[in-house]
């Protein structure tokens, strides 16, 4: 028994001398850490989702940023597929999805059938999607930026992947993509080799740079990557309305997308200052490109590019408060 | 999908195997390679005819019948009273429980600008536990692993990782432990549970990451159910199989005193079985990590959210240094439960005369922690990590240097062997099953499986293909079949090699191991950059990918196996005067027949479980049509059933193979 109080006794003198020889700031005692949220208005809670690419990353950086700084709400980013962002308009968990591209069969289910959603106006994004080949090939064989011609090179475009015809890169599934059937209803002889994922398209795309190789498949922009390489659209035969009715007859060039913002039915009616803010938001393709390089490229964080950004475009920034 | 979850029942394939026909045994390979034979001579002939392809955006009406199921539940989740009486209460309980951990370690709550127990308090507690439940030099290690995360800048998003291991661990156990000590009773519930834990273990995450989130909503909840999906079985396989190994004499003894089945139970059963559970649990924490990049997916806060932002932007270092977290993450716990698994008996063999001191010590070591933790609580120097985790930084740059350095140097070696091994390889392998018409090919395989396994593997064979035709995905799985056979045969020839070394060499195997631990915890994620650059966007590079999972466990277990050759063996075959080559192929790889069999088992397994991770770059098939089901609501049918198909070759593949190797070791 004895040594169990030694012991004790000795462990408890360390620890007073600890107590007394440390003191410090206390917790609580200081605010300037974080002027705590919430405090300076009506606005509360505002659940944004974030879909996984870059451009995405800076409308809700840019947009987290002016909500917090500007109408003092809690914003709570939520990182999440698109699928998954809109199911969460239903249950209260999203608030907002910031760019959405296309995606009629979610509008179908969410807007029309379950009503849990609205739209909320246009990004003033363009999103262009098409096939894209890298500057060096561009310049080395100007005429495949036609269609016609991508016959005649389809044997470069060869690989391991592409069963000896040549190799058509698609990337992630979530992407909105008729390559197959343009493939086969524009006579192609290539072969649609799905990478699986926006890395995958972008290193290769990276690679097919720097090494000089033969790559073609399908990008879309605004995108940040191509600020680092400036890949070059391939023309195919124009979009005309309606060209693209028949999924499996689709033989013309993707529609441009205006791309647009989608907010839960119940935070459009819900007054906050953060709706309006989203309602508002627009800008331009080269805006978002500048606030994604900052992020991918520049390795800032969310917060600061979009600081950066909204500090040197005041006059949009407010025009989104009105 | 990161880890070592070894099926425990796997590893002592020990049912007594039926006496084999001597006459029977020789014409084995004769017979199977005269069904390939067949196989070949057909293939010829019927080439391109019935072979069930199924383009990228076609559905079947299993598919389609699938999505309108999932419509269903999602339009009526605020109507229906399973989802308002019983969803709905599981998720709040588990939610309150995520969250009451995080604000204790890793979230600001209560008006605090900082968690309940800031850095100092949690290094403490870590040391301290670490300590009392194994040794000294396990708290050193907790101790210096916990203070890294800090230094690498990520204390916070380690915190939440942690909170969510502990809180998946946690309500994994409670029903993990109870549902093993049934199984382990009961051979009857073993039976039936054991294809739902193949299920649980093998069913890709992405297919079931949607709906969790329909039922669960997104965030914590779904994370951790997610989780204790996959990480529960480990401890229900291995709580079973140590139940059922206590020896029979011993609870023939309690019975025999007159002791009731609870007493048998509580005093002899479990604790006689204790070390070999919390082995277990060491699975299953290893499971829970696995799964934090992929519950990132789906919101769930920590290292995992770090890992997928940084790759959006293909920023390799950053997410090697979050990576390198988990890993660190994971040895520690790992190396604290396999102490703790020891400590009672290494307590009892060391007569230390530390023994008398310990609980005084322990108690001391208590308050020290209690402190620390108030500390932590009260001053901002002990809740706020100091520094700015420069260490981090570097070691992101260091990586990204080393990455680019070896696309430099090395992408046109790896070229090449990527050329030669998919077009020597691959490309004929693949053709031979998806261009074969189906039935040929099915037929091909209960053939294999009867011949290699016996009836029983065949018929289960016949069973398998014939729902894997069901699933609608035939095509795509013969391709994700033909990638999975590749990679599982460089496994075994890496496996082979090195586990040979190791087995032979004490130092080669301690120099080696902790980069094989490290190679099955490192999320894939983080070096799927590096491998596109050195590969391009092909099958190949998912083949590699798959290797650098399951090769380390194909290792390990050689290596184990050329260990337990007896002694005395090799040291008469070279007074015999065989040379080292001759040792190894005639004396040490035959006597470790056993072992090889099972590790191409696991092999197998472990390659399946990356085919989605596959699928996201450039492997296509399953993994890309799991994938896909994930992303668009119109494919997640597709992506069930091609979850469903990965599920039914694995489970083929452990049935032939567990059979052939209970032939082996007969």
């Amino acid at each position: 028994m004895a040594r169990h109080w030694r012991a004790g006794a000795a462990g408890l003198a360390v620890l007073g001398l600890t107590l007394t020889a440390c003191g410090g700031a206390k917790v609580g005692s200081d605010t300037a850490g974080s002027n705590s949220a919430g405090s300076s208005g009506k606005c509360g809670t505002f659940n944004l989702a974030v879909n996984p690419w870059v451009g995405y990353e800076a409308d809700a950086a840019v947009v987290a940023y002016v909500a917090q700084h500007n109408l003092g709400c809690t914003v709570v980013k939520k990182n999440l597929k698109e699928e998954i962002a809109w199911q969460g308009f239903g249950t209260g968990e999203v608030d907002a999805v910031l760019e959405n591209w296309g995606h009629d069969d979610l509008k179908k289910k969410y807007i029309t059938e379950q009503k849990t959603a609205v739209e909320a106006g246009s990004t003033g994004n363009k999103g262009v999607i098409g096939w894209y080949v890298p500057p060096w090939l561009a310049k080395a064989h100007p005429d495949i930026l036609d269609w016609k011609n991508l016959n005649k090179y389809a044997s470069n475009f060869k690989t391991s992947e592409s069963g000896g015809k040549g190799q058509l890169l698609d990337g992630d599934p979530s992407y909105v993509t008729n390559d197959a059937a343009l493939v086969k209803n524009l006579k192609l002889n290539f072969k649609v080799v799905y990478a699986g994922s926006e890395t995958a398209l972008i290193q290769s795309y990276r690679d097919a740079e720097k090494n000089k190789k033969w790559v073609i498949g399908y990008f879309y922009e605004p995108q940040w990557f191509l600020s680092e390489v400036p890949l070059k659209k391939v023309t195919l035969p124009a979009y005309t309305k309606g060209c693209d009715a028949v999924a499996e007859k689709i033989a013309c060039d993707y529609p441009v997308y205006d791309l647009d913002k989608i907010v839960s039915t119940k935070f459009a009616k819900s007054g906050s200052p953060a709706y309006n803010l989203v309602k508002n938001f627009n800008w331009t393709n080269d805006d978002q490109n500048e606030v994604a390089k900052y992020i991918a490229q520049d390795k800032m964080s969310d917060e600061a590019a979009a600081k950066k950004w909204v500090d040197s475009n005041k006059d949009k920034v407010d025009a989104w408060l009105k | 999908m990161t880890v070592a979850v070894e099926k425990p029942e796997t590893t002592q394939a020990e049912e007594p195997a039926a006496p084999v026909k001597r006459t029977r045994k020789v014409g084995r390979p004769m017979v199977a390679a005269a069904v390939v034979v067949v196989w070949l001579v057909l293939f010829a002939v019927l080439r391109g005819r019935q072979t069930l392809s199924l383009a990228a955006a076609d559905l079947t009406d299993l598919h389609r019948w699938l999505n309108d199921f999932n419509d269903s539940i999602g339009a009526n989740r605020n109507s229906n009273p399973l989802f308002l009486y019983f969803f709905n209460e599981i998720r709040l309980v588990i939610d309150n429980l995520v969250t009451f951990i995080q604000h204790l370690i890793s979230q600001p709550s209560g008006g605090r600008p900082v968690p309940q127990i800031g850095w100092l308090g949690v290094v403490g507690l870590a040391g301290y536990v670490s300590w009392a439940v194994g040794n000294w030099r396990v708290a050193l290690l907790a101790v210096a692993g916990f203070t890294f995360f800090g230094l690498q800048g990520l204390w916070q998003e380690s915190m939440d990782t942690l909170a969510l291991t502990v809180s998946a661990v946690f309500v994994a156990l409670l029903f993990a432990i109870p549902l093993g000590v049934w199984s382990g009773l009961s051979d009857r519930f073993n039976r039936v549970i054991t294809p739902f834990l193949d299920f649980m273990q093998t069913m890709p995450t992405f297919v079931y990451l949607a709906p969790l989130t329909l039922f669960f909503l997104i965030g914590g909840a779904s994370a951790t159910i997610a989780t204790v999906i996959y990480a529960a079985p480990p401890t229900i396989r291995i709580t079973a199989h140590a139940i059922r190994n206590v020896s029979k004499t011993t609870v023939e003894a309690a019975d025999s005193l007159g002791a009731t089945r609870r007493q048998s139970l509580l005093k002899v059963l479990l604790p006689m079985s204790k070390r070999t559970v919390v082995m277990g649990v060491n699975q299953t924490i290893m499971a829970a990590l696995a799964m934090v990049t992929i519950a990132a997916l789906i919101n769930a806060p920590g290292l995992g959210a770090n890992v997928i932002q940084a790759l959006q932007s293909l920023d390799v270092g950053t997410a090697f240094n979050a990576g390198l977290a988990i890993v660190v993450m994971a040895i520690v716990l790992d190396r604290v439960t396999t102490a703790a698994a020891a400590r009672e008996e290494a307590a009892r063999r060391s007569k230390s005369h530390f023994v008398k001191w310990r609980r005084p010590l322990l108690g001391a070591g208590a308050a020290v922690a209690a402190v620390l933790v108030y500390l932590s609580h009260t001053y901002v120097w002990a809740a706020d990590f100091p520094g700015d985790g420069t260490v981090g930084s570097h070691i992101a740059s260091a990586a990204d240097t080393v990455t680019n350095w070896a696309q430099d140097n090395l992408s046109g070696v790896t070229n090449g062997i990527r050329d030669v091994i998919t077009n020597g390889l691959l490309n004929p392998f693949q053709t031979l099953l998806t261009d074969s018409p189906w039935w040929l090919v099915g037929a091909v395989l209960v053939a294999l499986g009867v011949v290699l396994g016996g009836w029983r593997a065949g018929i289960t064979t016949a069973v398998c293909v014939g729902l894997l035709v069901g699933t609608g995905v035939w095509s795509d799985g013969m391709t994700t079949l033909a990638s999975t056979i590749v990679a599982t045969v460089l496994v075994m020839v890496l496996g082979v090699v090195f586990g040979v070394w190791m087995g032979r060499s004490r130092m080669v195997d301690r120099l080696i191991r902790p980069t094989l631990d490290a190679a099955q915890v490192m999320p894939p994620f983080v070096y799927l950059v590096p491998f596109l650059a050195l590969f391009g966007a092909t099958r190949f590079t998912a083949i590699v990918a798959a290797i650098v999972y399951g090769a380390p466990v194909a290792m390990k277990i050689i290596a184990d196996g050329i260990r337990a050759v007896p002694e005395t063996t090799v040291e008469a075959a070279t007074s015999a005067g065989c040379n080292t080559w001759q040792i190894i192929t005639k004396v040490q790889l035959p006597m470790a027949r056993s072992a090889l069999t099972l590790a191409t088992n696991q092999g197998l397994i472990y390659v399946l479980s990356m085919v989605v991770v596959g699928g996201l770059v450039g492997a296509g098939a399953l993994g890309y049509d799991v994938v896909a089901g994930f992303s668009q609501g119109e494919l997640y049918g597709k992506g069930l059933a091609a979850g469903l198909a990965i599920v039914l070759l694995g489970v083929m593949f452990d049935r032939i193979t567990q059979a052939a190797a209970r032939r082996a070791s007969a």
